[in-house]
């Protein structure tokens, strides 16, 4: 029995979310098993302008340490803050610590000197064409990751595609996600309901049948999502492999996503983000390993091992890829910070990428290397980066359409 | 079905035109817009749009005053008695009165007590910053030899003030049991108690605390966060009880239009005084005002970076070494035409936005760690000749030089249209009629930018009173949770929940991180989350599950079309009321004898249609 056609006859909808046994909902799913697992993508962006330069420390190069002569991260000495050691010349700020034993098993890969080629430092802006996926275009209404989703196996039918394909972690639908395709915003998986069982189907009812197509639309979606989680709520989830996630909301979102992607409930892109990177002042504390960049680092160095480790096997089928609108000043400023910069470093990891190396090249920080005198200079455009892992890692061919205008993409060779 | 039809019409209009920017636009049908309402649409409509929803009564008394002449009253907020309540509830805000300088000092960081405390920093030399230092100091002890992070222990431990009954009923008693107990509380002893209490047991209290005691727990717990409070709050409480709701909605606009983030460094305290002194004056008044008002004030110069503009130093002059340079910043002047008045279309160019940052160079705040006001720089003003969207500003100016830039942008025809279209989007409908946004251009043209005479122009269209208007816009979570409290004559004795709610639905107060504000387009506000999100707040609420919030469910009798009617004080569509008599009827199968009103009334407010304004 096809599961969609099941789960929208009216007679579905009377019996109710909240009464649908366990045992119903799970046997929904295994009508359509087997199906391919399907490829993920989990994009992750940290908004505010991280300081790439502090995360992966180019401490091979003196003129970083001239830039910077109190922010700047140690070379490396084996202490616990000066940086930790990639390939000789580059390494890693202290507090990423976790993200070590993956790049050394050769699954992070490291992209520098990556953004976009658009000249604006608004934060607003920059975040726009890294979400629209169109640098230097206002006027694109949908996002990347939304037309990143492949077309749904089969065209006839479409029913067999999961109300749960796309998912973004927060209260809004971010630009990135906004478009054709399915995309569903949640705040906390075990709060995705209505909670009074005894509001739950009635207002389905109310939102399926409305005449206000805005709320019918969405509405809709959202009750088809509600009843996919209900079997998940069921479950207290335990993650794998010993696996701790940091109490933060980035490491309860990564956390989630984890619980979705292993309940094979059809996710095949997420996305979800992490603010505070704006360090304009007092970027680093008396050292490196203390700070508001420090802190923020270990919180994202701790969710993404934690994913990764919980994962485990299943990371095979899943790529987590983590961006910034621009990267910052590659002098410091006046006030222990940095101010808005151009290129940026972009991490990715996963079972099929070839890590364990720093791609991207590096156009080095001497005063006629930097971006209009101030900045790291960009030699990969973000989408290439992107683009391929659309391409390859996710299956969807169709590059061009996923960034419009973008026509010859330089994939770096990240997906194997 | 005349309106079903033209209701369809609209939404599918509203669908068709959800993409943020389009430079092609899909044929719209306007011709709703010529549709006129009834005489109670009209009136429903007048209260949906220029206040927070209407109250139990409000339809009745605006028809005995007459339609228009209670527009044009809510159009003078000044001759509008306000609700005495409202004033109560604003009295505990202090720092919503304070001036700058004293949000800054007044609520130091739990880091700087304890460095006091333990001998590290000296008391500071700010008046108002040392009392508060020193009254939270002398109830700790620390050891003095202690490390950066030894927590700070009361002087007075807790079980030496409160009896072990006591502090048992505070953990864990009854919510009345608290309230009693908090309230007999003896006064020369509360500050040392809430001193005493830890963190999580403060936090726990706060809702059965009187607003007094309220503000001693959160001083003692999070200082930093006063400012915060004290801010939502007040939003909550003007918005469901101010008697001057126009005031009140486009205090919320001009916020939004001219938005300041909260959490961006100094902002933290700058934003009473920016909304108090800055927007709130002239929400009705001249755009040239407002302008002037926002361009000089701390917050935006310190939210967009230009209070850090500067004349970049000539090349002989330039620091040696590596010390960083600074110079020109863009952001505000950016902004300032593109958000705040010609529109991304209105034509400037990239030349304009370096020629305006110019201009803006010296505007600046004095100290602003410390809270100080706007100052002009002349040291780092750019004094050389600028061309401002055509506009020649001679070399040697001073001050004047933006004040030149704003007089240019406040007459320039683009910020005519692109207010008046923002006006017309929050107002009208995400989408409005060229013809009327045209007329509300010519008015503010004509009155040089007198906002009260383009809300006229506006508010006396046929447009405005058309099918096409009508519930055409959904309702931000501001706009949902304000007219839920307000549909159901709910009593709010603590409405900082309710603010926490706002956010949960995607709309945290004063922390749009964007300089765009939070925007009014439909399209934002329908997402999974936020409809869920809406629906659990609809049925918390008339259930009295939302603390803080009480509704007398007992005003609801047993017809649930009658239910519906009060709560959305016109008819229900049948989808709604369909789905929730079969609601009662599975009620009476599962809970025969269970009242139902509080149930009902929570599905119409998380119902499609009070989504909708």
């Amino acid at each position: 029995m096809n599961r969609r056609i099941f789960l929208k006859s009216s007679a579905m909808a009377m019996v109710g979310i909240g009464s649908t046994p366990a045992w119903l909902s799970r046997a929904l799913y295994a009508a359509d098993a087997p199906s391919p697992r399907k490829k993920v993508l989990v994009a992750i962006f940290q908004r505010g302008a991280v300081d790439g330069l502090n995360v992966v420390v180019p401490h091979g190069e003196q003129r970083y340490y001239d830039l910077r002569p109190t922010i700047a991260v140690a070379r490396p000495d084996g202490t616990a803050d000066s940086a930790i050691d990639l390939d000789g010349f580059f390494g890693l700020h202290p507090s990423l610590k976790p993200l070590k034993p993956i790049y050394d098993s050769g699954r992070l890969a490291i992209v520098h000197a990556v953004g976009s080629p658009d000249p604006t430092r608004s934060h607003f802006d920059a975040q726009d064409y890294m979400e629209s996926g169109t640098p230097g275009r206002k006027a694109t209404a949908d996002g990347w990751l939304n037309r990143a989703l492949p077309a749904a196996l089969d065209k006839t039918d479409p029913v067999h595609t999961s109300p749960v394909r796309a998912i973004s972690f927060g209260a809004d639908l971010p630009r990135a996600l906004r478009g054709r395709n399915e995309a569903v915003s949640i705040n906390n998986l075990n709060d995705f309901q209505v909670r009074d069982p005894r509001g739950a189907s009635t207002f389905e009812s109310m939102y399926a049948n409305t005449a206000d197509k805005v709320l019918n639309g969405t509405g809709r979606e959202t009750f088809e999502a509600v009843k996919l989680m209900q079997s998940i709520q069921k479950q207290t989830y335990t993650p794998a492999n010993g696996a701790r996630y940091p109490n933060g909301r980035l490491g309860q979102s990564m956390k989630q996503i984890a619980q979705l992607i292993k309940s094979d409930v059809g996710l095949e892109v997420a996305f979800t983000d992490v603010g505070g990177w704006d360090t304009h002042v007092n970027e680093v504390g008396q050292k490196a390993s203390v700070g508001q960049l420090a802190n923020l680092l270990n919180d994202f160095g701790q969710a993404l091992a934690a994913f990764y480790q919980d994962l485990g096997d299943r990371m095979a089928d899943v790529s987590v890829v983590t961006m910034s609108e621009f990267g910052r000043t590659a002098r410091e400023n006046g006030n222990r910070g940095t101010d808005h910069g151009h290129a940026n470093v972009m991490f990715a990891l996963g079972g099929d990428i070839q890590g364990g190396k720093i791609y991207g090249k590096w156009p080095g920080l001497a005063q006629e290397q930097l971006y209009e005198n101030r900045d790291l200079n960009l030699t990969t455009d973000f989408r290439d980066v992107l683009g391929e892992l659309v391409t390859r890692h996710l299956g969807n061919r169709q590059v061009t359409a996923v960034f419009p205008g973008y026509d010859s993409p330089k994939f770096p060779g990240l997906v194997g | 079905m005349r309106k079903s039809f033209a209701v369809w019409m609209t939404f599918f209009c509203a669908l068709a035109v959800s993409a943020r920017t389009t430079k092609k636009k899909p044929e719209i049908d306007y011709s709703q817009f010529q549709k006129k309402l009834s005489k109670d649409e009209q009136v429903l409509h007048a209260l949906d749009r220029l206040s927070f929803g209407p109250r139990p009564g409000d339809l009745g008394a605006v028809k005995k005053m007459g339609l228009k002449k209670w527009i044009d009253l809510q159009l003078h907020p000044e001759r509008i008695k306000e609700n005495p309540e409202l004033a109560k509830k604003l009295q505990p805000l202090e720092s919503l009165r304070m001036s700058q300088s004293a949000t800054a000092s007044a609520y130091p960081p739990p880091q700087l007590i304890r460095a006091v405390a333990q001998g590290r920093q000296p008391l500071p030399e700010d008046p108002i910053a040392r009392a508060a230092v020193e009254r939270q100091v002398r109830r700790f002890h620390i050891k003095k030899d202690g490390k950066d992070d030894s927590p700070m222990e009361p002087a007075v431990p807790l079980d030496q003030l409160l009896s072990r009954e006591q502090i048992k009923t505070l953990r864990s008693g009854a919510a009345d049991q608290k309230k009693e107990l908090l309230e007999a509380l003896p006064e020369d002893k509360v500050d040392d108690i809430v001193i005493a209490m830890p963190q999580g047991l403060r936090n726990q209290l706060m809702a059965s605390a009187s607003p007094v005691l309220r503000r001693k727990l959160l001083l003692a717990n999070s200082p930093q966060q006063v400012v915060f409070y004290d801010l939502a709050e007040a939003k909550l409480y003007r918005a469901i009880m101010s008697n001057r709701q126009l005031e009140e909605a486009l205090a919320d606009f001009w916020f939004n239009h001219f938005n300041v983030f909260i959490d961006k460094g100094s902002d933290r305290f700058m934003l009473p005084s920016y909304e108090r002194d800055a927007i709130r004056p002239h929400v009705l008044g001249r755009f040239r005002d407002l302008l002037e008002a926002t361009a000089s004030s701390p917050a935006m110069l310190f939210y967009l970076d230009n209070w850090q503009s500067v004349a970049p130093p000539a090349p002989s002059r330039r620091p040696a070494g590596n010390r960083p340079q600074r110079g020109l910043n863009e952001n505000y002047a950016r902004e300032l035409m593109e958000l705040h008045t010609l529109g991304v279309d209105g034509g400037y160019t990239q030349k304009d936005v370096t020629e305006v940052a110019r201009c803006f160079t010296g505007w600046t705040i004095k100290n602003p760690q410390q809270g100080g006001g706007f100052t002009f720089n002349e040291r780092v003003h750019d004094k050389g000749e600028k061309l401002v969207l055509g506009v020649r500003i001679p070399a040697g100016g001073g001050k004047e030089d933006a004040e030149k830039v704003l007089d240019i942008l406040a007459n320039h025809p683009s910020t005519a249209r692109f207010v008046s279209t923002k006006l017309a989007q929050r107002f009208v409908s995400d989408n409005p009629p060229p013809e009327l946004i045209a007329r509300m251009a010519k008015t503010f043209q004509h009155s040089h930018g007198d906002i009260r005479e383009v809300m006229k122009t506006m508010l006396n269209s046929k447009e405005f009173f058309s099918e096409g208007a009508y519930h055409a816009k959904v309702k931000t979570p501001l706009e949902m949770i304000a007219s839920a409290v307000r549909a159901t004559g709910a009593q709010v004795d603590y409405a900082f929940p309710l603010a926490q709610q706002i956010g949960q639905l995607g709309e945290p107060l004063y922390r749009k991180l964007e300089p765009t504000g939070y925007s009014s387009a439909n399209a934002e506000w329908v997402s999974s989350a936020s409809l869920l999100g809406r629906m659990n707040f609809a049925l918390s609420l008339t259930q009295n599950k939302v603390q803080g919030v009480t509704v007398d469910a007992a005003r609801y009798g047993d017809d649930p079309v009658e239910t519906a009617r009060q709560v959305l004080f016109t008819d229900a569509t049948q989808q709604t009321r369909d789905a929730i008599a079969r609601a009662l009827l599975d009620q009476k199968e599962k809970n025969p004898g269970a009242p139902t009103p509080a149930l009902v009334a929570g599905l119409v407010i998380g119902s499609p249609d009070f989504q909708r304004r």
